[in-house]
C-alpha cells in the first residue's frame, strides 16, 4: 500500500551548505509521527520541500501514490498537504476568525467570488467558528493576531491548517515558547484529530514527542541518522550522543 | 468612520456615513459653480486614487507607475476624439477601460512574478516606456505639444458638454459612483478579504493554498481598468492630453494624495485628492517652492507620526472622544 | 569605414564617462539597500546636493576645482550623517511602503529647496583650464573633462573595492549583507555600520553629483529625472553587490550613448526596453544573490 507521503533520495543544498542529503522517508497514512534533532539539522527545510515553498535540489516527493515533486504549492494544498510554520506566519492585522475563514473559504473554493459580501457566507464563518470553539479561542474570535497573546497566535497557526481539513499535516514545533496552558491544549488537540490524518510533528520537547509519537526520525546534518519506534530512539546511543545528551548537559 | 477592511464579520451594508461624500459632492454641485471644472478633475482623482487603493491599501503592491494605465486611457480617448473621429463619449470610455485592462493584464502578469525593489522598479520602466513612446509618436499624440482638438458628442447624444462644466461634473460623479460601488462591493467579498491575506502575509496565502499571483493579476487588471476610465474622463473634460498625464511625478502625486487620505480604507482616496487638490489650486500657482516643500514635509510627517492619514487621524480622535469619561 | 570606428570609439568613451559618473552615484544605493534593506529612492538628492556644493564653491567663493570636489564629498556625507540620525534610522523596520512614501518626501523637500534658494535654471560649471582642452591619446585627441571623469572614477572605484574586500569596516559590511541576525550575534554594532556606511555612500553620490555636473545637469529636479537611471542601476546590477552595479552602470552608460547617438528618434526606449528583459531573466539582477 502506497505510503501518505514519502520521499526518495530528497536533496537540498544552499551554495556549499547541505541540508538535505539523500532522504528517505515514509509517512504512512494515519502515522503519529515525529521528525527530531538538533537545530539546524534542516527540518524546516524538509517541511518546505515537502510543500513546494523551496524547489528540491534533486529527489522525488511521492504525495498518495502521487508524484508532486514539480507540483505548485496551490495544488499540494488543494490534494489534503497542510502544514504550520515554526514562526508564526499569521495575517496578523485581521481577526482570529478571518485568519481561519481565509483557509476555511480556500478550501470551499469560495475565496475567489467578488460581488457577494464575505459575511454572508455563514457556512465559512460556521465553520471557521467551530474550529474556534475546539480549539478554546471562540472568545477571541474578534481580536486582532496584533493584540493575541502569544501563546493563543501559536493555537490560530493550527487552527488555519486545520481549516485545510488536511489528509497529511507538517507541524513544524507547534508547542516552541508556549506556555503550559496552550502548550497542553495543543496536545488535547493533537490527540482529538481524526485517526485517518497522517502527522508529522517536528518538536524539542521530548515529553510532548514520547508521547504522541508512534514513530520517530532523528535527522542530523541533513542526514537521517535513525528511524523506529519510540523506545529504540530512547535507547539508541547515537541519538543520545548528538541530540539527547544535549539536553541533559544543557 | 472606521476603516473597511471587509472580512468574514464585516456588516457589508452601507452606513449613513457613507453617503457624506455624496451629499457634500452635490451641495457643491449647486453652492460653487464657478468651481465646477476644479470639482470634475476632483472627482477624477478621487477614481484615480480608488483604483491605486485597491492594489496598494488593500493587496499590498507598491507601484510607482500607476500613471501607465491613467495616461493610456487618457491617449486613447483623446486619439479617439482628435484623430479617429469617434466622438461619442461612451465608446472612448469604453476604449480607455479595455486598454486599461489589456495593459493591466499583460504587464501585471508580468510584474507580479516578482517582489520590491524589483517590482518598483518595472512599474517605473514600464511607465517610461510609455512616455517616451507619446513623446515620440508625435504623429498620433502630439508629443510635447501635447493632444489638442479632442472632440466630445453629447452624452447618448442628449447632454452636451457646456463651457461651465455642468455636465462634465455630473457625469464624472455618476462615474465615480459607478466605480465606488464596484470598490467597494469588493472588498467586501471574499476575493477581497483575500487580497488583504496576501498584504498581511503572502507565504501564509500560498500555504493555504490560495493561487496567489492569479489574484494579484486579477486586482492588478480590475485596477488598471478603473484607472483607464480615469483617464479617460480627465480627456474628456480637459478636451486636451498632455505628457504629463504618464509623468513619474503625476504617479508620486497620486500617492500622495491615496497617503495624506488614508490607505486601505476606501475613504481616504476621498478625502485625499479633495486637501490635495484645493491646496494645489489656491497655493501651488503662487507659491511653487512652498507647495513642494508643504508636500514633502506632508508626507514625512504622515509616515513619521500619522500613519493613517488624515483619515487615521480622525479615527483616533473620535476614539479619544467616546473614551472620554 | 574610419568614420565609423571614430564614432566607435567616441561613443564607448563618453559612454564610459556616464557610466563611471552612475556608478559612483549609485554604489552607494546599492550597499545601503543590500545593507539595511532600505529603499532609498532619495538617493538622487544626495547627488544633487553634491553637484550645488561643487558649482556653488566653485562660481561663488572661488574654491579650486579639487577642493570643491573634496568639500561636495565631505559636506554630503556629513548632511547625510545628520538625516540618517534623526529620521532615516528610525524606518528601519518600517515597511516598503513607509520608506518609499518617505523618501518621496525628501525629494519634494529637496527640490523646492534647491529651487528656492538656486531658482529653476541650470547651474553652469566652470571647469579649471586644465580640464578644458583636449587629450592626446593614441592619435586621438579626446576631451580632458572626460577623461579626468573616467580616471578619477577608477581610482575611487579601486580604493572602495580595496577598502571592502580588505578592511575591517568591509568584513563586517559584507558579514551583516550576509546575514543581519548572525552579525549581530557575533557582536557588530550594526547601528554604527549602517550610519557610517550611509555616510559614505551619500558622500559618493555627492562626490558623483559634483564629477558630473557637466554631464547630469544641476537643476532642482535632477532628484526625479535620474532616479529611475540610479535605480535601474542598483536593480539591474543586483542589490547589495558592488561589482553588479558596475557592470550594469558601463551598460547603461554606453547604450544610453549609443541610443542617443545612432537612434535619437528613439529616446531611452531601449534602455527601458532592455531594463524590462534583464529583470524578468533574471529578477534579482545580473549579479544579486537568489532566493
Ligand atoms: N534560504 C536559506 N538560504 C541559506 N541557508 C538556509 C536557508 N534556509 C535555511 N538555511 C540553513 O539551512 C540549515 C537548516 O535550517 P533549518 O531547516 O531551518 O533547520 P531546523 O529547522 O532543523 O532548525 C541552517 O544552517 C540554515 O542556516
Ligand atoms: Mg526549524
Amino acid at each position: 500500500m502506497s505510503a501518505a507521503l514519502e520521499t526518495r533520495g530528497l536533496c537540498k543544498s544552499f551554495g556549499a551548505l547541505t541540508v538535505a542529503d539523500d532522504i528517505d522517508f515514509r509517512l504512512e497514512i494515519g502515522a503519529r509521527h515525529a521528525l527530531i534533532g538538533p537545530n539546524g539539522a534542516g527540518k524546516t527545510t524538509f517541511v518546505n520541500m515537502l510543500t513546494g515553498a523551496l524547489p528540491p535540489s534533486s529527489g522525488r516527493i511521492v504525495l498518495g501514490g502521487e508524484d508532486i515533486t514539480a507540483m505548485a504549492q496551490a495544488k499540494r494544498v488543494k490534494r489534503g498537504l497542510g502544514r504550520t510554520f515554526q514562526i508564526n506566519a499569521l495575517f496578523r492585522r485581521l481577526a482570529v476568525i478571518d485568519n481561519v475563514a481565509l483557509a476555511v473559504a480556500e478550501r470551499r473554493g469560495v475565496a475567489r467570488r467578488m460581488l457577494r459580501a464575505a459575511s454572508t457566507h455563514a457556512d465559512v464563518r460556521a465553520e471557521s467558528m467551530d474550529l474556534l470553539a475546539t480549539l478554546g479561542l471562540a472568545e477571541d474570535a474578534g481580536i486582532r493576531i496584533l493584540d493575541l497573546p502569544y501563546g493563543k497566535q501559536r493555537l490560530v497557526e493550527i487552527a488555519i491548517a486545520l481549516g485545510l481539513k488536511p489528509r497529511v499535516l507538517l507541524l513544524d514545533e507547534p508547542a516552541a515558547g508556549v506556555p503550559s496552558l496552550e502548550s497542553y491544549r495543543i496536545l488535547q488537540v493533537l490527540d482529538n484529530l481524526p485517526k485517518h490524518i497522517a502527522i508529522l510533528i517536528i518538536e524539542h520537547d521530548m515529553d510532548l514527542v514520547f508521547r504522541f509519537a508512534q514513530r520517530i526520525t532523528v535527522l542530523v546534518q541533513g542526514e537521517v541518522l535513525v528511524e523506529g519506534p519510540p523506545e529504540e530512539i530512547a535507547k539508541d546511543k547515537r541519538v543520545h550522543q548528538v541530540y539527547l545528551g544535549e539536553q541533559h548537559h544543557g | 468612520m472606521s476603516a473597511h477592511a471587509g472580512g468574514y464579520s464585516a456588516d457589508p451594508r452601507i452606513r449613513w456615513i457613507e453617503s457624506l461624500p455624496w451629499i457634500v459632492a452635490i451641495a457643491a454641485f449647486f453652492a460653487l459653480p464657478e468651481y465646477l471644472s476644479l470639482g470634475a478633475r476632483i472627482l477624477i482623482y478621487i477614481l484615480y486614487a480608488l483604483s491605486l487603493d485597491l492594489i496598494v491599501g488593500y493587496a499590498g503592491i507598491i507601484t510607482l507607475g500607476h500613471s501607465a494605465y491613467f495616461g493610456l486611457g487618457a491617449y486613447i480617448a483623446g486619439i479617439l476624439a482628435a484623430k479617429a473621429g469617434i466622438s461619442d463619449p461612451m465608446v472612448q470610455l469604453a476604449a480607455a477601460a479595455a486598454a486599461g485592462a489589456l495593459l493591466g493584464i499583460s504587464t501585471g502578469a508580468i510584474i507580479l512574478r516578482t517582489k520590491a525593489l524589483t517590482l518598483l522598479m518595472l512599474t517605473l520602466a514600464i511607465t517610461s516606456v510609455l512616455l517616451e513612446i507619446a513623446n515620440k509618436a508625435t504623429t498620433l499624440t502630439g508629443g510635447a505639444d501635447g493632444l489638442s482638438g479632442v472632440v466630445v458628442a453629447p452624452i447618448l447624444g442628449l447632454f452636451r458638454f457646456d463651457i461651465f462644466g455642468k455636465t462634465a461634473y455630473l457625469y464624472c460623479l455618476l462615474v465615480l459612483l459607478l466605480g465606488w460601488w464596484l470598490v467597494r462591493k469588493m472588498i467586501y467579498s471574499p476575493f477581497g478579504t483575500s487580497l488583504t491575506g496576501v498584504r498581511e502575509n503572502s507565504l501564509r496565502m500560498h500555504a493555504i493554498g490560495a493561487p496567489v499571483y492569479w489574484r494579484l493579476v486579477l486586482v492588478y487588471t480590475l485596477s488598471a481598468t478603473i484607472a483607464g476610465v480615469a483617464g479617460g474622463l480627465i480627456t474628456q473634460t480637459n478636451q486636451f492630453v498632455g505628457l504629463n498625464v504618464l509623468s513619474f511625478e503625476s504617479a508620486g502625486e497620486l500617492l500622495v494624495m491615496l497617503i495624506l487620505g488614508g490607505v486601505g480604507r476606501i475613504y481616504g482616496a476621498f478625502v485625499g485628492p479633495v486637501a490635495y487638490l484645493i491646496a494645489q489650486d489656491f497655493l501651488a500657482k503662487q507659491f511653487p517652492e512652498y507647495w513642494y516643500f508643504g508636500i514633502g514635509t506632508m508626507l514625512v510627517l504622515v509616515v513619521m507620526f500619522a500613519r493613517g492619514g488624515i483619515l487615521g487621524i480622525l479615527d483616533g480622535s473620535l476614539v479619544k472622544l467616546r473614551s472620554r469619561p | 569605414m574610419e568614420a565609423f570606428f571614430a564614432s566607435l570609439v567616441s561613443v564607448a568613451f563618453h559612454g564610459a564617462a556616464l557610466g563611471m559618473i552612475l556608478y559612483v552615484i549609485s554604489v552607494g544605493l546599492s550597499v545601503t539597500m543590500g545593507l539595511m534593506g532600505f529603499a532609498n529612492l532619495a538617493h538622487g538628492v544626495f547627488a544633487m546636493a553634491g553637484g550645488y556644493v561643487l558649482t556653488t564653491a566653485i562660481s561663488r567663493f572661488g574654491a579650486p576645482y579639487p577642493l570643491a570636489l573634496a568639500l561636495a564629498f565631505a559636506l554630503v556625507a556629513a548632511a547625510s550623517v545628520v538625516l540618517e540620525r534623526l529620521l532615516y534610522s528610525r524606518l528601519y523596520a518600517a515597511s516598503d511602503l513607509e520608506q518609499v512614501l518617505f523618501t518621496i518626501g525628501l525629494i519634494f523637500i529637496a527640490v523646492a529647496v534647491a529651487r528656492f534658494i538656486y531658482g529653476t535654471l541650470q547651474q553652469p560649471v566652470v571647469l579649471p583650464d586644465y580640464l578644458k582642452g583636449q587629450f592626446p591619446l593614441l592619435g586621438r585627441d579626446f576631451p580632458a573633462y572626460r577623461v579626468f571623469i573616467i580616471v578619477f572614477s577608477a581610482v575611487m572605484v579601486a580604493l572602495l573595492w580595496f577598502g571592502v574586500e580588505r578592511t575591517r569596516w568591509g568584513a563586517m559590511v559584507r558579514a551583516t549583507v550576509d546575514n543581519r541576525a548572525m552579525a549581530q550575534s557575533v557582536g557588530i554594532n550594526t547601528k554604527r555600520l549602517f550610519t557610517l556606511t550611509f555616510a559614505l555612500g551619500s558622500g559618493l553620490a555627492g562626490l558623483g553629483g559634483g564629477l558630473g555636473a557637466e554631464i547630469i545637469a544641476i537643476q532642482p529636479s535632477y532628484p526625479f529625472e535620474n532616479l529611475v537611471y540610479f535605480l535601474v542601476v542598483v536593480s539591474v546590477g543586483g542589490l547589495g553587490s558592488l561589482r553588479g552595479p558596475f557592470v550594469a552602470a558601463l551598460l547603461i552608460g554606453i547604450a544610453d550613448t549609443a541610443c542617443k547617438y545612432w537612434l535619437p528618434q528613439y529616446g531611452a526606449f531601449p534602455i527601458y526596453v532592455a531594463t524590462i528583459a534583464i529583470l524578468l531573466w533574471r529578477p534579482s539582477g545580473l549579479f544579486g544573490r537568489h532566493a
